[in-house]
């Protein structure tokens, strides 16, 4: 018997890589796309993150919604919408998840569970209370995710849902991801409490706060919430402090972070060497398996660009459709 | 069976039969069962005028109250309706909409577009509209024109019981989100309704009157005026056609356009403000498409540009009158 | 010399009209009238109509205004002999009262309409007159009992008369149990038996004629005999046109031409008519209905049902609107070429597919002789 101690067995744990890498090259390629000026509006980067999408979708099935940031990449990746079709969209192209219609802010798949990027900040906590409340309607056991930044946090909206999830008991978990920096503004200069657990007890709900950068600290805590609010134990509140190794959009100098803080975090807190270096550890994958991943990931994104290069722009019949079901 | 019932006992039906027809319509609200987690009754209001009374005692758990929190709960209901269950959130008087805005033209009117069609948002927000009970200005607005302008929302303002339960039925089995709005001072106008459930179409305006000397376009409360306004006429022999536009968005011009091209006089009656609203879209419609058929200057009848008032002198001198319609219509005769 | 004065009165066309507006005399004062003339235009919140002389006369007053709303039974006018004094009339005009606008009023205290229950269906149905002779109206496709507002009272002058809302139509409930002629045949048997009646003259209209005819196979002791009116069920042939767009339109702008295929006058079609089946379309379960019906009515050829009713030797009285559109009139000239003696037919002229309401005061008169 192989001797795993790690909570995942091999071929799990190689899928979760595979997400967080493809999240890391899909990103790091936008990043370089974005400054030949190839994509249009904005970008939001989600590279650095990765630990805290792939810790907590890896518990969900395609049934449970999530309702993500504008930075939003990596909980579509993570929840399993299609790359080629994001890479398409961000690129404005017809054949983009969202027909183009979208772009990266509000990337959606709606058949995946994932209810949209959402280029309103805070927009998205009562959505999810929305999904929670469906689930909870029909009995199914499904949960629902929204997924807030540090900044968000703030908003009434986010508040407002954390009051509301309590009262009605909802199966939803609210995901402050706390990279430290609201566009520009220090997360200890814009929030009250010293823990978002104080936060959470503030609304009548548990709070936990983990290393978002430790894959198995968020698989881990994640799993005992989201196991909580299938039962119908209630929502619940995690906090993932975590890094962004790229600004608040592409294009921002970054001039709010301290010299050299870039290049310590990815040298020091990426989520992705980390991982590594525990499983490898570990004995349950080995180098050449994770570099074979590496490969194919590149392919993938590879492709994904240049597919989606060659992919038609929408045209202007395409301009007024879909604004209702029927009018 | 039809017989006469009350502008709010038709809503109650409406959502009564829906709610019965279908467990995935939920209703919810503030005060709207009224009551819960409090030591008296339960369903002790069922709604701040009573509209949503004894709802509570046949559904139980598809009716609920919801804490102040507009923004978590409008938002909740669209959430829940991207999901497939056919909310009906109340946003107890539209005067509050500011605080949940977002949800509503954002997100709800923005997903299907947005997402490149794959959504579908079937949440009702019903609201209450209109002046008329002295509520003063936060409590007495005609907002219809913000939300019709929003490309993905859909608009209804019945003026009568009969419209109202057939617009509310037909607004819960509607796809797209709809904001119906309820004039608060057409709570108590008695009608003949069907016991029966039944639905009126989107973008059918109703022709009360047809008279072919000139064209009153109205909705909501502006209909009963605009009916008397004609009455006062017709003894003066000039006969009115009265339209009642119903839906807002999306909107029947083609019998506004009908009537303008036979009567080639217009005049358009509306509660809410006069700067970009109902009014002037209609206006401007007409203008653009039936100008060859005015013989003159289109008039708008509309309350002033200020908040509502309240004491009862100036909310009665804000609210458009019989008297200054019929006086449009004449300056239209000049 | 009272008996010389005949009142004109504002009529009662159905159960619930309790008021109408005169829209227009058609006759000055002084006139002569004759049995039958038209003299005022009126028009309903449910129909337009015209009332029509019964008496002949010399017209002394118009008392009614254009444009003004009267309660059903006012005064609109006198007809009397040249040798009635105006002092007679003038008392006589003074004099009268509306009947029945007491507070006992025995008529406001029998409902308008009633309501049973068929085979666990709720029906609405009217009862009015009284007497051992029963007579049964039945309307047509996407009509209800308000299709014999003309002739209800008419006909209850003489005899009990029932009409009922068919299954899926007017207020009856919306479903068919069994969405055949032979079914709703079987559905009119039963609601006869529970309404304690055990044979009826049965006058059916358009669809409602098959459906009588076709009570002879399925319950032929409740027949007593037959009035066939634009019926369907004596030929093949059926304005398909018509019942497609019943069906199909939605809107008041496509559903008024279909509506106008109805009648020899198109002006009847006003918005109210419109206005009303629109009401009746848009209820949950008519459509479902009325598309089950039409295919029904449409399927192939139709069958015949007269020769069975013929062969059954009870008495039967066809009658046709000359312009009826929707059925062809050749079908009753037909029967009355046949020179069977069991079978009376008469036309009219000036009528179309709706014959019982735009030549009702002829109608009501052969009926009731027929019935007699």
């Amino acid at each position: 018997m192989n001797d795993n101690p790690l909570p995942l067995n091999r071929d799990e744990l190689l899928q979760v890589y595979q997400t967080m890498r493809t999240i890391r090259e899909f990103e790091e390629r936008l990043h370089v796309e974005f400054s030949r000026g190839d994509i249009p509006g904005f970008v939001h980067l989600y590279a650095g993150e990765e630990a805290s999408a792939a810790g907590i979708m890896t518990h969900l099935r395609q049934e449970d919604r999530i309702a993500s940031t504008h930075r939003g990449h990596g909980h579509c990746i993570a929840k399993g919408v299609d790359v080629k079709g994001m890479m398409a969209e961000i690129f404005g192209k017809k054949s983009g998840v969202c027909a183009g219609k979208g772009g990266s802010m509000h990337i959606a798949d709606l058949d995946k569970g994932m209810m949209g990027a959402n280029g309103i900040l805070g927009a998205g906590a009562p959505l999810a209370c929305g999904a929670a409340l469906a689930a909870k309607y029909r009995d199914n056991g499904d949960i629902a995710i929204s997924f807030v930044g540090d900044g968000a946090s703030n908003q009434g909206t986010f508040l407002e849902s954390l009051n509301l999830a309590s009262i009605w008991n909802l199966p939803v978990i609210f995901v402050v991801e706390n990279n430290g920096y609201a566009e520009s503004t220090s997360v200890d200069w814009a929030v009250a409490c010293d823990s978002y657990v104080d936060r959470a007890s503030g609304f009548g709900m548990p709070g936990v706060t983990v290393d978002g950068t430790d894959f198995f600290a968020v698989y881990e805590a994640a799993g005992e919430i989201i196991r909580r609010a299938r039962e119908g134990g209630g929502p619940s509140l995690l906090e993932c402090k975590m890094i962004r190794f790229f600004g608040h959009f592409e294009g921002d100098a970054q001039t709010y972070r301290a010299s050299g803080e870039v290049d310590d975090i990815r040298a020091n807190r990426d989520c992705l060497k980390s991982f590594s270096k525990t499983v490898t550890t570990a004995g349950v994958l080995s180098q050449s398996d994770l570099e074979a991943c590496d490969a194919a990931v590149l392919g993938l994104i590879d492709e994904a660009v240049s597919t989606a290069k060659a992919a038609k722009l929408p045209t202007k019949a395409d301009l007024l459709t879909d604004v209702y079901v029927n009018y | 069976m039809a017989r006469i019932i009350s502008f709010k006992e038709a809503i109650n039906e409406a959502l009564d039969q829906e709610m019965t027809r279908d467990s995935s319509v939920i209703v919810m609200g503030e005060d709207i069962v009224g009551g819960t987690g409090s030591p008296g009754e339960d369903d002790a209001w069922g709604g701040a005028l009573g509209v949503t009374k004894g709802l509570y005692g046949k559904h139980g758990n598809q009716i609920m109250d919801t804490p102040l929190s507009e923004s978590a709960y409008v938002g909740a209901a669209i959430g829940a309706a991207a999901c497939g269950m056919r909310p009906v959130a109340e946003l107890m008087f539209v005067d509050f909409m500011g605080v949940c805005f977002d949800q509503i033209y954002n997100q709800a009117a923005k997903f299907k577009y947005m997402f490149g069609g794959k959504a579908e948002t079937p949440v009702v927000i019903r609201t209450m509209v209109g002046a008329g009970i002295r509520a003063a200005a936060q409590h007495s607005q005609m907002l219809t024109a913000i939300f019709t302008h929003i490309p993905g929302l859909k608009v209804v303002c019945p003026s009568n019981p009969y419209d109202a339960k057939g617009l509310l039925i037909q607004s819960i089995r509607d796809n797209d989100p709809v904001i119906f709005c309820e004039h608060k001072s057409l709570y108590g106008v008695e009608g003949e309704v069907s016991e029966e459930s039944y639905v009126i179409p989107f973008a059918e305006a109703n022709v009360l009157r047809d008279g072919g000397d000139a064209t009153i376009v109205a909705y909501g409360m502006m209909v009963g005026k605009a009916l008397d306004a004609a009455e006062t006429l017709a003894k003066e022999g000039v006969e009115c056609d009265v339209i009642d536009l119903r839906t807002l968005s999306p909107i029947d011009m083609e019998t506004v356009l009908e009537s303008v091209e036979n009567t080639g006089r217009l005049v358009v009656v509306d509660e809410a403000n006069p700067r970009c609203s109902i009014a002037t879209d209609v206006s401007a419609q007409v203008a653009q498409q039936a100008f060859k058929s005015l013989k003159a200057q289109i008039e708008m009848v509309t309350a002033p540009h200020t908040p509502v008032p309240f004491s009862p002198t100036l909310e009665d001198l804000y609210i458009p009158s019989a008297e200054q319609i019929a006086d449009a219509v004449r300056k239209t005769h000049n | 010399m009272k008996q010389n004065i005949i009142p004109i009165l504002m009529p009662k066309w159905g159960l619930t009209m309790e008021e109408g507006q005169v829209n227009e005399w058609l006759v000055i004062e002084g006139a002569e009238i004759s049995v039958g003339d038209e003299i005022i235009e009126v028009e309903t919140d449910k129909i337009s109509g015209v009332v029509e002389a019964t008496d002949t006369g010399l017209l002394r007053r118009c008392l009614a205004k254009n444009a003004t709303i009267y309660p059903v039974k006012s005064l609109l006018g006198v007809l009397a002999d040249s040798s009635v004094l105006d002092a007679e009339i003038e008392t006589f005009i003074e004099a009268y009262k509306i009947p029945d606008s007491g507070e006992d009023d025995t008529e406001e205290s029998i409902p308008q309409y009633m309501f049973t229950e068929v085979d666990g269906l709720r029906v609405r149905y009217a009862d009015r007159g009284s007497g051992d002779s029963v007579v049964l109206l039945l309307h047509g496709f996407g009509g209800d009992l308000d299709n014999w507002l003309f002739n209800l009272d008419a006909l209850a002058d003489k005899h009990r008369v029932l009409a009922l809302d068919l299954p899926g139509h007017g207020e009856s409930g919306k479903t068919i149990p069994e969405p055949s002629i032979s079914g709703l045949a079987k559905f009119v048997g039963k609601f006869l038996e529970v309404v304690g009646v055990p044979s009826a003259h049965i006058v059916g209209h358009s669809m409602g004629g098959g459906i009588a005819m076709q009570m002879v196979t399925e319950c032929p002791e409740s027949v007593k005999s037959l009035g066939l009116i634009c019926s369907s069920g004596l030929g093949p042939e059926i304005n398909s046109d018509y019942l497609q767009g019943f069906v199909e339109t939605q809107s008041r702008r496509e559903l008024k031409p279909v509506l106008q295929q109805l009648f020899a006058d198109e002006s009847l079609v006003n918005r109210q008519l419109v206005e009303g089946v629109l009401k009746y379309k848009r209820l949950d379960g008519v459509d479902a209905v009325l598309r089950t019906l039409s295919a029904t009515l449409l399927s192939g050829t139709q069958t015949i049902l007269s020769d069975k009713a013929i062969d059954s030797g009870k008495a039967i009285l066809v009658i046709w609107g000359e312009q009826d559109s929707i059925i062809p009139v050749a079908y009753a000239q037909k029967l009355a070429d046949s020179g069977n003696s069991s079978v009376e037919v008469e036309t009219f002229d000036s009528a179309g597919h709706m014959v019982q309401m735009e030549r009702a005061n002829d109608v009501n008169r052969r009926l009731l002789e027929f019935l007699c």
